[in-house]
């Protein structure tokens, strides 16, 4: 309970401000431009009135009398001399003009109408609209007296108002001066202006022309005194400095009885000034400068945008215990661990309540102090601050160290520095779903970046081009139970979106099993420890002897880290789909086979351990718990890399070098696609080309023409693809999944093939042409953007300006998809952010009302189903069933596609979208 | 207004009058409150079609709603009948 509360807010009103009303809780008028007199002290009914606030410190505020910090500040006003239009109000004015008699000041409606208006406002009010169905109707309203020719009241023919942007109205071309808009809002009756949604007990219309000026407390616009001695002022204080010179010699021409011209120029000067202090950003005017040059910051610029007051300071969190700084990945670290510089470790604390059982541990701890020196070359962790029981917070130093260790008792709290094991939440904007934010273990290493498992990459889409990655210590015991429990990374490998593992093998890894166990390779005992060392496996079994020297098999190697009952049977990436699978006897080595914990034959590539799609680590996650899951990842990361290692890999621009006769074939293929798109559009020329059913003669050619230079690329991909084995680096990747596709490479060595805008052949640019270099009207391949070159061979500055076509639209779709669909995830969280799933299974609002009588219907956890199944069918028969089950498989491939199955297939389709945009990453950095 | 069923109309779920047995024993099992139900307006178009089989249906009543689900097949969910919104 708060002590002496006896007053407590009912409501909280906005409205518009009268003149009057500023001028009353006005504590000086301001009318002077200078600030300080020679002596330094502020003068009198200037900006720096000491009635305004104190911001020195000593000094007592002349209204309050309170000192600096107990001052709240206090408004003056400045006396315009001639009234000045409010940019922030002038649709709301426009909208006043056009829809009030420019005669009697009448709303422009009859009684009828007006009654009507009052009542369907009425009628809202009834069914609990709120403030945007009126603005709704006010709008409504207006619009219909605004089309009156005439006035219904006095029968005045009404003429066109205009704004000339920012604040300059005209009424038939004749311009309105601020006055005479003041002058006709005046007019305006109380009665007339509930229907435009103003209430003319808070707002009449005239005060949205300014007659008098708030100026700010000085505690809003602090000056500051630089080193220098020199007194720098407040952005807004220059404004208003600007305001007060010109309205004095407004006021003097004014009364001096100047000429007209001298007086209005003045005057517009004095609106321009009144403008940009409240908005420096106006469409239509210049910006206000600083003698630098640099535009000042006025009201609306304080308040808007990202660091303005709202996102900055009112909807800004700020937290302690937190660190950022770039990532980098280390295969070496558990899934579920975190590297953390020492410099940082000693920067983030945890603190520890001290306890007979700990008091000695902790002493010591004390005595290393706040950057303890390495033991052996090992990280140390000292304390920062002693909480004592008092409450009082005590820095560590050197010198006070051995005295705070001393006194050290049960009940003190020690903040030390973070250790290895320690429980830190880590996170990744933007956080988009709830793997955006995980649990992990501390390890303090040396560098200065976060580092962490390639496995955890997917969850929070990171890269290491320069990524940067939030952590944040947690400081209570129940937070680091809670975070283990839930949030620990190795209780997210399945995801919830799909039902499938998200935090699997990537890029190099698979590249690394596949390496490790295509074709069952033989490594010696050398190589064999070199993948093996770090790795907490099976035991090794008994060599093969091949002239007399010992070799393992890479299935081998593989089936040590599986779990020792594990059975699967499986297609592996690699897989080319025969129409007849012939199973064991693939020569591909695609058919998986996993008995009693041993990978009896197959490949392991992205099918197997990849993120999104590894089988295996299904099965793993799925049977065997998520701890048996992070040991096979753990195992498999540093295996794979193990393997990659001891085999060696790397790719170059030659591994899509094809030989000169394909090369030639390419181009003849080309050329005779491109011979034969002539041909049609000749015989679409001299109208021999046969119209399609449904379709326009020009409909036909594109149809014919698209499909005729489709089959061209597809056929150079072939050719390039049969000189492309898997012997190739860049082909392996492909087809285990690693990275890239075989449309990737047939692009680089074949042919890029067709570019297209909205799904049609290129057409726009010039009249009737895309670009000069053709002749108007050519329908040919090369004139309507078809590439022929490869991106090895180079394009043609023809052929890239429309590969440049092409790409845009697909950055434009991302860039458009990516704020659409983030703007509707957003509606929709907050839509759902309070539902609950209860006990009994029905889903909750705050209200205890209900939403969903069983949870999605089904009842079923998304992250524990098959890919969105409840029960995976197949899985319990090959338990039950064993080898039989092949044959029941077999029966289910002819099974109809059902819906969890075109689903998951629209998933696939998806995840090779987001890939795709991975390609055009140039979001500056990262 | 047309004498169209809308009710027949693929896309509208199944909709049933709960009678006031029917509507107790489910509230009872669902151990909830009429007022936590999910609400449904006397002047829906579903509603009026079951005002012509059943006669006058009171604010206060529940409909059964039995849809055709992706997942479970076919699902059912129980409707409070409220007050027409004001014209
Ligand atoms: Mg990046
Ligand atoms: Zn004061
Ligand atoms: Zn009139
Ligand atoms: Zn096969």
């Amino acid at each position: 309970m708060m002590r002496g509360v006896s007053k407590r807010i009912g409501s909280i009103r906005f409205a518009t401000i009268s003149p009057d009303e500023i001028r009353r809780m006005s504590a000086t008028k301001v009318i002077t431009a200078d600030t300080y007199d020679d002596d330094g002290f502020p003068i009198d009914m200037g900006l720096m009135d000491p009635h305004l606030g104190v911001i020195e410190p000593g000094l007592r505020c002349k209204t309050c009398g309170n000192k600096v910090d107990e001052c709240p500040g206090h408004f003056g006003h400045i006396d315009l001399a001639m009234p000045v239009i409010h940019v922030g109000m002038v649709r709301e004015l426009k909208k006043l003009l056009e829809s009030t008699c420019r005669s009697c000041g009448r709303l422009l409606m009859t009684k009828e109408e007006a009654a009507e208006a009052s009542e369907a406002m009425d009628a809202v009010d009834d069914l609990g609209g709120d403030y945007i169905d009126y603005r709704l109707m006010a709008r409504a309203a207006a619009r219909g007296a605004s089309k009156k020719e005439f006035c219904p009241h006095c029968g005045q023919p009404q003429e066109k108002i205009t704004l000339d942007k920012p604040t300059t109205f005209r009424e038939g071309g004749h311009k309105l001066t601020p006055k005479e808009v003041r002058e006709r809002l005046e007019r305006i009756p109380d009665e007339d202006l509930p229907p435009l949604g103003i209430n003319p007990e808070t707002c009449r219309p005239e005060w949205m022309v300014l007659t008098a000026l708030a100026v700010p407390p000085v505690t809003v616009r602090p000056s500051i005194t630089l080193e220098s001695g020199d007194r720098s002022e407040d952005d807004l204080t220059h404004k208003m400095v600007d305001v007060l010179r010109i309205n004095q010699r407004l006021r003097e021409n004014r009364d001096a009885g100047a000429p007209q011209l001298i007086v209005e120029d003045l005057w517009e000067l004095l609106q321009y000034h009144v403008t940009t202090y409240f908005d420096n950003q106006t469409s239509g005017i210049p910006p206000a400068r600083h003698r630098s040059g640099r535009p000042l910051k006025t009201l609306v610029q304080r308040l808007k945008g990202k660091e303005g007051r709202f996102r900055s300071n009112l909807s800004g969190k700020r937290v302690n215990f937190s660190a950022r700084t770039v990532i980098s990945p280390d295969p070496t670290l558990s899934i579920n661990e975190v590297g953390v510089p020492f410099e940082a470790a000693r920067e983030l604390t945890v603190p520890v309540h001290v306890t007979p059982g700990n008091v000695e541990n902790l002493r010591q701890m004390i005595l290393n102090g706040n950057t303890p020196e390495f033991r052996d070359g090992k990280y140390v962790p000292g304390v920062n601050y002693v909480i004592r029981t008092d409450g009082r917070r005590v820095r560590i130093t050197d010198r006070n160290s051995e005295l705070i260790s001393e006194s050290l008792e049960p009940g003190y709290v020690v903040e030390r520095h973070l250790m290895d094991n320690d429980v830190v939440l880590f996170n990744r904007q933007p956080s988009l779903h709830r793997m955006s934010m995980m649990a992990h273990t501390v390890r303090v290493m040396p560098a200065k970046t976060f580092r962490f498992n390639l496995c955890v990459c997917p969850p929070y889409n990171a890269d290491f081009d320069g990524d940067e990655m939030n952590l944040h210590v947690l400081q209570s015991d129940e937070a680091r139970a809670e975070a283990l429990i839930l949030m620990r990374v190795q209780e997210h490998i399945m995801s919830p979106r799909f039902g499938g593992p998200i935090i699997g093998a990537i890029h190099d890894h698979i590249t690394g099993t596949y390496l490790l166990t295509h074709q069952n390779p033989l490594f010696t005992k050398q190589q064999v420890l070199d993948v093996l060392t770090n790795i907490n496996h099976r035991p090794l079994p008994e060599p093969h002897i091949i002239d007399g020297k010992e070799y393992w098999g890479g299935h081998e190697l593989f089936s040590l880290i599986l779990p020792e009952d594990l059975r699967m049977t499986f297609k592996a990436s690699i897989c080319q789909n025969c129409p007849t699978c012939k199973k064991e006897d693939c020569e591909l080595d695609a058919f998986v086979k996993v008995r009693h914990g041993i990978l009896v034959q197959g490949t392991i590539d992205e099918k197997g351990v990849g993120s999104f799609k590894g089988k295996i680590l299904d099965k793993i996650t799925r049977d065997y718990g998520s701890e048996k899951a992070r040991e096979f990842l753990d195992n498999v990361t540093k295996m794979a890399i193990g393997a990659i290692m001891v085999k060696g890999f790397t790719t170059g621009i030659d591994d899509e070098d094809i030989p000169a006769e394909a090369t030639a074939q390419i181009n003849d293929a080309l050329s005779d696609a491109i011979k034969k798109v002539s041909d049609l559009v000749a015989a679409y020329h001299e109208g021999i080309l046969e119209q399609m059913p449904g379709r326009t003669l020009d409909e036909t050619l594109e149809v014919e023409v698209m499909k005729v230079l489709g089959r061209a690329r597809d056929e150079a991909g072939q050719i390039a693809g049969r000189h492309l084995g898997m012997d190739n680096s860049a082909v392996i990747m492909a087809r285990s999944g690693a990275r890239g596709s075989m449309l990737n490479l047939s692009q680089m060595a074949g042919c890029i093939g067709q570019q297209a805008v909205r799904g049609e052949r290129l057409s726009r640019g010039y009249w009737n042409r895309t670009l000069p270099h053709f002749r108007k009207g050519d329908l040919g391949a090369e004139a309507k953007g078809f590439v022929k070159n490869s991106y090895k061979s180079g394009l043609t500055p023809t052929e890239f300006f429309f590969h440049a076509m092409g790409g845009r639209e697909g950055l434009v779709d991302t860039a458009v998809r990516t704020s659409r669909s983030g703007y509707m995830q957003r509606r929709l969280i907050s839509a759902l952010e309070d539902l609950k799933l209860k006990q009994d299974g029905t889903v909750r609002n705050t209200a205890d009302t209900i939403i969903q009588i069983h949870y999605g219907e089904d009842g079923i956890d998304p992250t524990r189903s098959v890919s969105g199944d409840a029960v995976d069918v197949d899985d319990v028969l090959s338990e039950v069933l064993g080898d039989e089950a092949d044959l029941l498989t077999r029966i289910g491939e002819t099974r109809q596609v059902g819906y969890a199955t075109v689903e998951k297939d629209l998933m696939e389709t998806m995840e090779e979208e987001e890939f795709e945009e991975l390609d055009y990453d140039m979001g500056g950095d990262d | 207004m047309s004498d169209f069923n809308v009710l027949t109309h693929n896309l509208i779920p199944e909709h049933h009058l709960m009678s006031e047995d029917e509507a107790q024993q489910m509230l009872s099992e669902l151990n909830i409150t009429r007022d936590q139900l999910p609400k449904i307006r006397k002047g829906d178009a579903c509603i009026k079609v079951l005002e012509r089989i059943h006669g006058p249906i009171e604010e206060g009543r529940i409909i059964r709603i039995v849809r055709k689900s992706d997942t479970a097949e076919s699902f059912e969910v129980y409707r409070l009948v409220i007050k027409d919104v004001k014209r």
